[in-house]
Parts: structure tokens; sequence; C-alpha cells
């Protein structure tokens, strides 16, 4: 694996991107998004805000209610000798009729909104993956596995909460806060006035509370960040760690970030807990101010309408404006929160995709008198389909002629990789790539299938420059083998099936077989169905490189880039895979790339790499008789002494 | 299963105690707080006496004070607790892994260690947060309002003691329809972010063979269960709130009507009737949060058994009573050895082992993929024990050994290798803490290192990314032999560590060992015959069984395998380099 090159130090992460920044950078622009993301949903969030207004006027009407009911009935009632309770009894029958209504807003709106909420995060989901799939290996190579990952998980999980609670909660807030002042300042307007003071004196203190519960929320973000980074490094290395002894190191170290995580965790804990309990009793004292001064007003008489009946319906109304406010204050982290996380959503959305500006198609063919014709079977001959500017068809024999003609190579701008390549692949050719580590080998195949771009130069492939070939049908044509090689969770005959999605069990089986990997494969506990899990983590290396081969060997592509496919392998069982390959490629183009010497022997070319530039070419025989580095390299595996 | 996770609260038990305590104090506060409320409107308000006002009032604001004070305090301790807890958890967990040998590991796998120590203790954390802080809440305050209520009015205390019931019974059957299908969903979050993992790491894979859209449809398919899965559970628990609703309005028509009666007939006030409603709305409140806390506690079960698991297992090498502090030398002797992984006689995968190798010899290990050789070396440090017969390191049974001893004497550079986090010098101290910088340039000269160490800018000082992913296979393989070179070990083990080495370099690697360490015992294991051609002594394993021992020659000319190996090799070559 060439991790030099496919990380240049340019462009690479740095250290704890994982970790979750304070704010959003760009809240209104993000809110722009969420809206117009939501607004597919128009018609159904509009009537959950109507269902929102008439479940929280519901809420209002319930502490409105006692102050009817102690001024229009409850005290009439006790000036009569002989009370009549009909018309509470009316009163309250409408009530009901109000809360019923009201309960039953509350159940629609909240089923209404969780599934909109459901829908909206799978086309979220579903668009982000779809969108990542259509990124370059760049993305890929430059960004850090968790911190795609945590989009998925954590930012997704912020946004949920956001849109089934959050918003909702949001708005039922602010239409009681809405209805409750209307009521109160019908009641009385030098009350509300003390209310909407001491209220904004609240939710003040609220943010600010919030503000500093944050900054501690991010430190301890960071912290666990940190402990779990080094959990994970050292367990992943566990066995490392046995065989050095280092456990009372490791141990060491550990006690030091998780002691620094607790006190990060008990200070934003703290912080945060102290919310509840401060704002609940403000609202109290809020309380008892209205309490005295509405006291006062009433019986100095200042305030003529006031009635002992409004002053007690009065000040149930505090309460109940000053539970959405708290609610409002407590919200207020949340939302951040969950700005930020969808901000991060948007950025990978936004992640400009691999563009693909080729045309030319893959297309099977055969030879109709002479004239190559596209077919809808399987023929073992491919054509390249141009569409010419004049509209004429044009078909090209895919025969696996590949030529660098001066390539020039950087994974950043900064540093060239690959200086000046020329390099010519006749039809059913073998060509190997040799060379130390960082000589350039991979990098040479990732311009071959545009996993990258090259920066200067042409490469072209049957005399058709890949730029025009689009990407998809370039890759087709081409079955790779990585020496790391990425199993899926899935059946063993799944995971080889993937080479070609339409291939039959026998089919399968036939590429195990060219692989040498079925005598291995009948050795799992269930054979062809054994489920491989973490990446065939059952499995060794060797054995993996081998289902990779019998996956690519069951694809049966015109060209094949052989990468590193069985440095794992033991030689014996390459030399059977290599007859297999052979077999299946005759007369096709084959690029090999390897450090063993054995393994490109039989090669019709020889490349030489060193540092980016191919030093020797030629076959092994002429090689050897250049006595250059490659007699170098050759005679190192003789080693006399 | 509680028993174990409270032992982790250790010195935070006074924090632990507390919390509760002013949880309680503060529910207190908080159920005195209507009464007065109600004394205010009736002796104050109704009476229209302002002094009555200014006395409620001032008792209200001393109320709220201590309310603030309580809740301020059981906040503190709650988040103290439950950050040391978590911190004593997590210690104890990581130190129990530590102990842990290669088989407990395997039987865990480093991934599912990792999920147990990071979101299953999150987990459990919140878990155990709420149970200092809502758990003493709720029942308390559902007691202490029933009671107060009881104290202002038996009759309207009836209604709400009669709605409570169908409450219950209501939260009870949502959240027990619910849980399962939650349940799911969590399993099924697995999955989609398997894929998306799978995806991530394997790219190159998708693009090479075009299966975008394969992959797509893929992720689909399992979002899709998770759309309807999470709708079905949320629609379920979208009744929780308007139950909530109806159960709190039918408590206060039921109070208004009865207590309107009451009132009329003088024998209750109104300011009664206001905090009676109150304590309604406090009874339900706590109910609700009682089946949140129980929602909480079965989601987080889940991941408090996981923990346990990891607390209680024993690692299964242990140190003998009185071990054996001294490697004489390097000679290791296999006696009639057998192995297998699950410890069942069926999947045995070493057979009959019987091996010599006396102190200071190289020995060179070969055969097929699959053939246990990486197993044959692992029993040598004890890094497994073997099923059947002995192994003897220095003439002692390496289980009679100090497993330091013994490991620090025998060194292993495995397979799958890693570099750590840090420079280079911080990795070499791995070997040894107190290794000299001479000391670390000889080990880096002899593994080959110097050489590109010494192209890096900062040398030495070069920081390695986690994995040490910024360096390339074959430097990554030669950083590592010069770490286990650093132990100075009487037993050096190679397990397949120079197969990204190009094989000049491998060559100048071995031409070290002969020279710089001729008493020390070296085993290779190698894929290259070159690589062992020169050994004292060759084996050859096959299926788990020797299938021939012997020099170059002598396997040349007697074993089959290891002829078609080399020949496999050389193919081509012979003659002519020579």
């Amino acid at each position: 694996m060439e991790n030099k090159e496919r990380k240049p130090s340019g462009i690479k992460p740095g250290k704890g991107v994982k970790i979750k920044g304070g704010g959003p950078k760009d809240p209104k622009q993000t809110l722009k998004r969420l809206m117009k993301l939501m607004e597919g949903y128009k018609g159904r969030i509009l009537l959950v805000f109507a269902l929102i207004f008439v479940s929280s006027l519901g809420g209002v009407a319930s502490s409105m209610f006692i102050g009817v009911l102690i001024d229009e009935f409850i005290v009439p009632l006790t000036m009569t000798p002989d009370p009549v309770f009909t018309g509470l009894a009316k009163v309250l029958t409408i009530m009901a009729g109000v809360y019923i209504a009201a309960a039953l807003a509350t159940l629609f709106y909240n089923r209404i909104m969780v599934v909109v909420a459901q829908e909206i995060l799978k086309k979220v989901r579903d668009e982000m993956f779809a969108h990542m799939q259509k990124l370059a290996i760049r993305y890929f190579d430059t960004n850090n596995y968790g911190d795609i990952m945590s989009r998925y998980t954590n930012d997704t999980d912020t946004l949920r909460q956001m849109i089934a609670q959050t918003i909702p909660q949001l708005f039922s807030s602010a239409m009681t806060i809405i209805v409750v002042l209307a009521a109160m300042l019908y009641s009385s307007v030098p009350l509300t006035v003390i209310v909407l003071i001491t209220a904004f004196l609240m939710l003040k203190l609220g943010g600010k509370i919030g503000a500093k519960a944050g900054f501690f929320f991010v430190k301890q973000q960071k912290s666990l960040g940190e402990v779990n980074g080094y959990i994970e490094e050292m367990i992943s290395g566990q066995k490392v760690v046995k065989v050095f002894c280092r456990e009372e190191k490791v141990i060491e170290d550990f006690d030091k970030l998780n002691e620094e995580l607790c006190r990060n965790a008990t200070s934003a804990n703290k912080i945060a807990n102290m919310m509840m309990p401060i704002m609940a009793n403000l609202g109290n004292l809020q309380y008892v101010i209205i309490a005295i001064i509405g006291g006062m007003l009433a019986i100095s008489g200042i305030d003529e309408g006031l009635t002992l009946g409004t002053i007690a319906a009065f000040l149930q109304l505090t309460r109940s404006f000053s539970m959405p406010v708290n609610q409002v204050a407590q919200q207020i982290n949340s939302v951040a929160m969950a700005l930020a996380g969808a901000e991060r959503i948007f950025q990978l959305m936004d992640e400009p995709v691999e563009d693909d500006e080729g045309s030319v198609i893959l297309v099977d063919a055969e030879y109709e008198d002479g004239i190559l014709k596209e077919t809808d079977h399987r023929t073992e001959m491919w054509a390249w389909k141009e569409i010419l500017a004049d509209g004429s068809v044009k078909y090209t024999e895919l025969k696996g002629d590949v030529r660098f003609n001066n390539v020039d190579f950087g994974y950043s701008s900064e540093k060239e990789v690959l200086h000046d390549i020329n390099l010519y692949a006749e039809p059913g050719q073998k060509v190997a790539f040799v060379g130390a580590t960082g000589a350039g080998k991979t990098t040479i195949t990732n311009l071959i299938n545009r996993f990258y771009d090259i920066t200067d130069g042409t490469i072209l492939y049957d005399g058709i420059d890949v730029k025009r070939i689009k990407k998809s049908e370039l890759r087709r044509s081409l079955g790779i083998v990585l020496q790391d090689t990425n199993l899926f969770t899935d059946t063993v005959m799944e995971n080889i099936r993937y080479g070609r999605l339409s291939a039959t069990d026998e089919d399968v089986i036939n590429a195990a077989k060219l692989a040498n990997a079925h005598d291995l494969i009948m050795r799992l506990p269930k054979g062809y169905d054994t489920v491989l899990e973490g990446d065939g983590a059952n499995l060794s290396q060797g054995q993996r490189q081998l289902l990779a081969i019998a996956r690519a060997a069951v694809n049966d592509p015109p060209v094949m880039i052989l990468d590193e496919a069985t440095s794992s392998i033991d030689t014996r069982t390459e030399a059977i895979v290599q007859r297999g390959m052979d077999r299946l490629m005759n007369n096709r183009t084959v690029f090999v790339i390897a450090h063993r010497l054995s393994t490109v022997q039989n090669a019709d070319v020889i490349m030489v790499m060193d540092e980016g530039r191919i030093i020797e070419r030629g076959t092994h025989d002429m090689l050897i008789e250049q006595k250059g580095r490659y007699y170098q390299l050759y005679t190192g595996a003789f080693e006399l002494e | 299963m509680i028993k174990k996770l409270s032992g982790c609260i250790r010195e935070y038990k006074k924090e632990s105690i507390l919390a509760p305590v002013f949880v309680t104090l503060e529910v207190v506060m908080e159920v005195l707080i209507p009464l007065v409320m109600a004394g205010l409107i009736d002796h104050g308000i109704d009476a229209g006496n302002m002094k009555e006002v200014g006395k409620y009032g001032a008792v209200l604001v001393v109320f709220a004070l201590l309310s603030l004070w309580f809740g301020v305090l059981a906040a503190k301790y709650a988040a103290v607790a439950s950050a040391g807890f978590a911190k004593n958890l997590r210690k104890d967990m990581f130190y129990n892994v530590q102990t842990f040998s290669f088989s407990n590991i395997d039987k865990f796998s480093a991934a599912s260690l990792i999920t147990r120590l990071t979101t299953d203790v999150t987990n459990v954390q919140m878990a155990f947060m709420m149970v200092v802080r809502v758990a003493a809440r709720a029942p308390l305050m559902l007691i202490f309002s029933v009671v107060m209520a009881f104290v202002i009015n038996v009759e309207i205390t009836l209604v709400f003691i009669g709605v409570l019931p169908f409450l219950a019974a209501a939260l009870f059957l949502i959240i027990n329809k619910a849980h399962p299908i939650f349940e799911r969903i969590f399993k099924t979050y697995d999955k989609l972010n398997n894929v998306v993992r799978e995806n991530i790491r394997g790219i190159r894979v998708v693009k090479a063979y075009v299966r975008e859209k394969h992959e797509i449809d893929k992720f689909k398919k399992t979002s899709e269960v998770i759309f309807k899965d999470f709708s079905k559970a949320e629609k379920l628990i979208a009744f929780n709130g308007p139950v909530m609703q109806l159960a709190i309005y039918t408590c206060m028509i039921g109070a208004s009507w009865i207590g309107a009666k009451l009132i009329v007939a003088g024998s209750l006030t109104t300011g009664e009737l206001v905090s009676i409603i109150t304590y309604a709305m406090q009874i339900l409140m706590s109910l609700m949060m009682v089946s949140m806390i129980f929602v909480m506690m079965t989601i987080s079960r889940a991941s408090a058994e996981r923990t346990c698991e990891v607390l209680s297992e024993k690692s299964d090498i242990t140190d003998p009573e009185e071990p054996v502090t001294e490697v004489k030398d390097g000679s290791i002797i296999f006696k009639n050895v057998g192995f297998s992984y699950s410890g069942d006689a069926e999947r045995e995968c070493l057979f009959d082992i019987d091996l010599e190798i006396k102190s200071g010899e190289t020995v060179g290990i070969v055969g097929g993929t699959g053939s246990s050789k990486s197993t044959l070396i692992q029993l040598i440090p004890r890094l497994y024990d073997v099923s059947e017969g002995e192994v003897l390191v220095g003439g002692v049974n390496v289980k009679d050994y100090d497993l330091h001893v013994l490991r620090n004497s025998v060194s292993v550079v495995l397979q799958k290798n890693v570099l750590f986090s840090g420079t280079i010098i911080d990795n070499m101290h791995w070997g040894d803490e107190n290794a000299s910088m001479e000391e670390i340039e000889r080990a880096c000269e002899i593994s080959q290192a110097n050489e590109f160490i010494n192209g890096f800018p900062d040398k030495f000082e070069t920081y390695i990314d986690q994995g040490g992913t910024n360096v390339s296979g074959g430097q990554r393989q030669r950083l590592c032999i010069a770490r286990a070179l650093l132990k100075k070990p009487k037993i050096l083990i190679m397990d397949d560590s120079t197969s990204a080495v190009d094989t000049a370099t491998d060559a100048k690697i071995r031409k070290g060992f002969r020279e710089d360490i001729p008493d020390t015992t070296k085993i290779v294991i190698a894929q290259r015959i070159a690589s062992v051609e020169h050994a004292d002594k060759i084996i050859v394993l096959e299926g788990g069984r020797i299938d021939g021992i012997g020099t170059h020659e002598e396997l040349l000319h007697n074993n089959e395998i290891y002829r078609e190996a080399y020949t496999s090799q050389m193919k081509g070559g012979a003659g002519i380099g020579e």
C-alpha cells in the first residue's frame, strides 16, 4: 500500500477533525437550506402548525378558565342563597369539548410531524449517500473516515431532534406565549409590562448560562474525542501493547486523558443541570413580584379593572407564560447544535462531484461481415461507442492498447510525484511495474482508471483520450484488484458476485476455483453462504486477497490491473492463481504491480520505476542483460555470499 | 449487573448520595411553594390584605431561594457524581482490557471493545445521571404532591387518584409496544452505519466495479426500514402527549366542578382550588417522568450489559503463583503441541508439533496461506496457551514464567503490526523506555530504517499518524523491526515482517541480524524463499503439521512443497543471475 502517495501531506486533514466545533459558521444560510428542505412538506407542516395552534389554545384556555370559574361562577354562586349549578355544568361541558379537541390536535400534529421528520431524514440520508458515491477518490483520501461517518450518525441525529422536537416545541411555545400575552394584556396592561420585563431578563440570563454551558460542552466533546480516540488507537493495537508489555504505560496515559475528561464533563453538566432550577425559581420570584404589585394595584384601587379574580387568573397566566419562555431558553442550545450538524451535512452534499465530461461508452460487440457491430449479448469482444459531431456513430474495438504521453502528476500542486511518464501497453501484453515503495507504481493505475486526473500530458486508451470516455464505462473495462482488499458484510457468494451482478452461482464457483479460493471457501462454516463480517476480519490477509481475485475473475474484464494483489499469498498458491489468471486474460492486457519479482518475471514488458520516473523497460531477459537497477533487484533475491 | 456497576462509584459515594438528598429537599420546596401561593391568594389578595401579601410573598421568596440553592447543589453533585462514575467505569474497563489475553481480545473483537468503551459508557453515564437526579425526584414528587393534595381536600384528590391508574396503564402500554421497535431500530442503525463505513473504506472497490448504484440501492433499502420502523415507533410515542393532556384536563374539570360546589358550600377557598390544581399537574408530571426513566433505563440496559461483560471478563492467561523471573537462553522446544483457537479438538489448527531450536539459531518457517505459521510462533511468548503438549523457552515451560519477563525476552514483530501516533522516537521507546538516542539509531540501522528516517525533514522527530498511515508499508515494517530490536530480546520472531520491503533491503536486514545479534534466536516467517534460504533450519508447515525440517539443500532434495515454492519463485531466472 502506498499511503504516502495517497495521502500527501499537503492536503492531509488536521488532527482531531472529528471533534465538533462550537456553533454553526453561517446559521442564516443553513436555516434557509433547512427551510428549503422542508418546502416539499409545506402542506403537512402548515397543517401541523394549525394543529399546534389548536393544541396550545387548549393549554391557554385551561389557565384562563380558572379566572372565569372564580369570577363568573364561584363568586356569584357564593352570593346566592340557593345556588344553581346548571350554568357551570354547561361551561364545563364546553371546556371538555375544547380539551378533547386540543388533545386530539396534539395527537395528530405529533403523528404527522414525526413522519415528516423521518421522511426528511430519509431523504437527507439517501441524498447524502448518493452524493457521496459521486465524490472523487480524492475526497476520501483527504478526509478522516470518522469525520465522514459522524455526518450520518451524530449530525443526522441532531437534525432529527431539531425537526421532530425543537421546531414544533418552539412553535408551540411561541403560540402559547402570544396567546397568553394577549390574555394578559386583556387582564392588565401594567402587570403585563412587568411580566415582559422579568421574562426578558430571564431569557437573557438563560442565554448566558446556555452560552457558558455550550463553551464547556465543546471542551467536553473535545476531551471525549481525545479519550475515545486514545481508546480506539490502543485497543486496535492491543496485541502490540501485549507483545511489548506496555500495559502500565498505556494505562498511565489513559488516566491522564480520562481525568481531564472527567473535569470537563463535570463543568459542562454542572452548568447544564443548573439551568432548570435557576429558571424555575426565577419563575417563582416573578410570581411573587406580580402578586405583590398586583395586590397593591388592586387594593389601592389604582387599576380599577383589576379584580381579585383577575389577579388570581393573572398569576396563573404568569406561570403559563414562564413555562414556554423557559422552554425557549433551553432550546437555544439545541438549535445551535442542530444547525451546526445540519451545516456539516450540507457541507458534504455541497462537495463538488467527480466531474465526468466523457461521452464514449463501452458496448458488447462482434464483427459481422468485417464490420464491428453492437450486440446485446456477451461476446468476449467489446467496442468503444462514440457519437461524432455529425451524429454518426463510430465503433472502435476495445483492444487494451494503453499509452501514456508525457504524463505529469501530483496529488497536490506543490509536489509532483510522476514526471514525464511515457509508456505503451500493446493489446494482450502483460505489463509489469516494479520499484521501491513510493516510486509511483500505484499512482499510474490511479490515473488509468481516472481515480485522479493527470496534470499534464495525455493518456490514450485504444487511441481515445481517456478524458473523453465516460468514467463508469472506463472503469467497467478495467478489472482492479488492490492490495488492501475490501469485502462487504454479506455472504461469500455475494461478495464474489460483486464483480458481475448478473453472474450465476456457477460462474461464481468457477471464478473461485480459478482464484484457488474454492477449497478455502469450502472449509468455512457454511461454505459459500458464510456471512463475512467486519471486512472479512476472520480471514487472513492472504485468504481475503484470494476472494478479491475471485471477485475480479467473475467480472471477466477486458483489461485487468493487479496492484500487489498477491502480496500476502504464498508463492506456491500464487503460481496456481497466476496460471488461472493467465488463462482467463489470454490475449487481454494486464497490468501487474508487485514487489516480488517472481510475480512479474513472465511479463511481456517490465517497467522499473524510481522516484516517479520509468528508469528501465524491457523483458526480464533484456533487463537482466542490461545489468541495471532490475538486475540489482533481481540478484538481490539470489543474494550470493 | 447493578452491583457490578455501582462498584464504579467509589470515591464519588458522597456526591452520589448528596445529589438525591438535595433533589429531595428541592422537591419539598417545590411542593410547599404552591401551598404558600394559595395562602398568598386567600389571605392576601382575596382578603385585600397587603400585609399578608407581603408576608406570604417574603416566605415565597425565601422558599424560592432555598429551592434554587438546593437545586444548584443537586445539579452540582449530580454532575460530579455522574462524570466521576463514568470516569471510573471507563477506567475499570480499560484496566481490565489491558489484562486480556489474545484470545480474550479475539472473543470480543477490537471493534466491539471500542464501542463498549466509548458509546456504551456514554449511555450508561446518561442513565446514571438520570438515576441520581430524576429517579429520586419523580416518585418523591408524586408522593409529596398526593399527600399535599389530600391535606387540602380529600374529594378532589380522589378524582386525581382515580385518573392515575388509567394514565399509568396507557403510558405503560405505549412504552411496551414501542420498546421492541426501538430495539430493532438500533440494530438497523448499526447496519446502516456499517454500509456507510464499508463504502467509505472500500470506495475504490465500489468505484472500480462501478457499483455506485448497487450500493445506493442497498443503502436505500436499509434507510427505508429505519424510516418505517422509526415512524411506527414515534407514532406510538406520539400518544404520550395527548394522553397526558387528557389526564390533566380531566383532573381540571373534575376539580372545577367539585371545587366550585365545595367553595359555595364554604368548605374550600379559591386559593386552595388553585393550588390543588397545581398539585394535580405535579402528580401527573412526575408520573410522566417515571415513564421516561423507564424508557431511558430499558434503552441503556443493553449498554450496561455490554459494559458489564467487559468488566467481568477474566483473562485466561495469568501469571503462575511462583513465577520464574529469568529466561536463561533463547532455546525453544515444542513437545507434542496441539492447538485450537476455540478450544475444541475438532477445529485444531496445529497438530503434533515437535521441535527443537537451539539458542542463537536462525530458523525459517514457510508454508501456504492458512498453514498456521503465525499460530505456531504466537505460542512462544504465550500469546495463546497450547491446547496440548508444552512449549519450553530456555528449558522452562512458558506457563511457569512471569509474563512480562517472558515477553520481554521474546520479541515478536506481528504480521498485523501497528505504529502509534507520536514521533518515531516515541514509537521506539515502546521497545525500551530508556533507550538512548545511540541505541535507537543503532536499531534503525540494523532494520535499514535510518536512511529514510534521515530523509524526513524532522528526522527522528517525525510525527507518525495513528496506525502509521503516513509512512509506506515497507517503512512501517522496518520501524516495527527496529522497535522490536530495542527490546534486546533473547528470541526475535518476525511474522512476515519484510513482505513490503524490497529484496535487496531484506537481504541487508538479514545481514545485520547475523552480524549484530548473533546470540539471539531468530525465527523468520516468510513467503520469499530467499528470506529463509540461509537459515540454520527451515520448517515447512502444511495444514498445521510439520511437513519437513532441514536446511535449504536438504529440503530442496526431499520436500515437495519447498521445492515447488522455490522453483515458482526462481522460475525463468535460474542460472542467469549467478
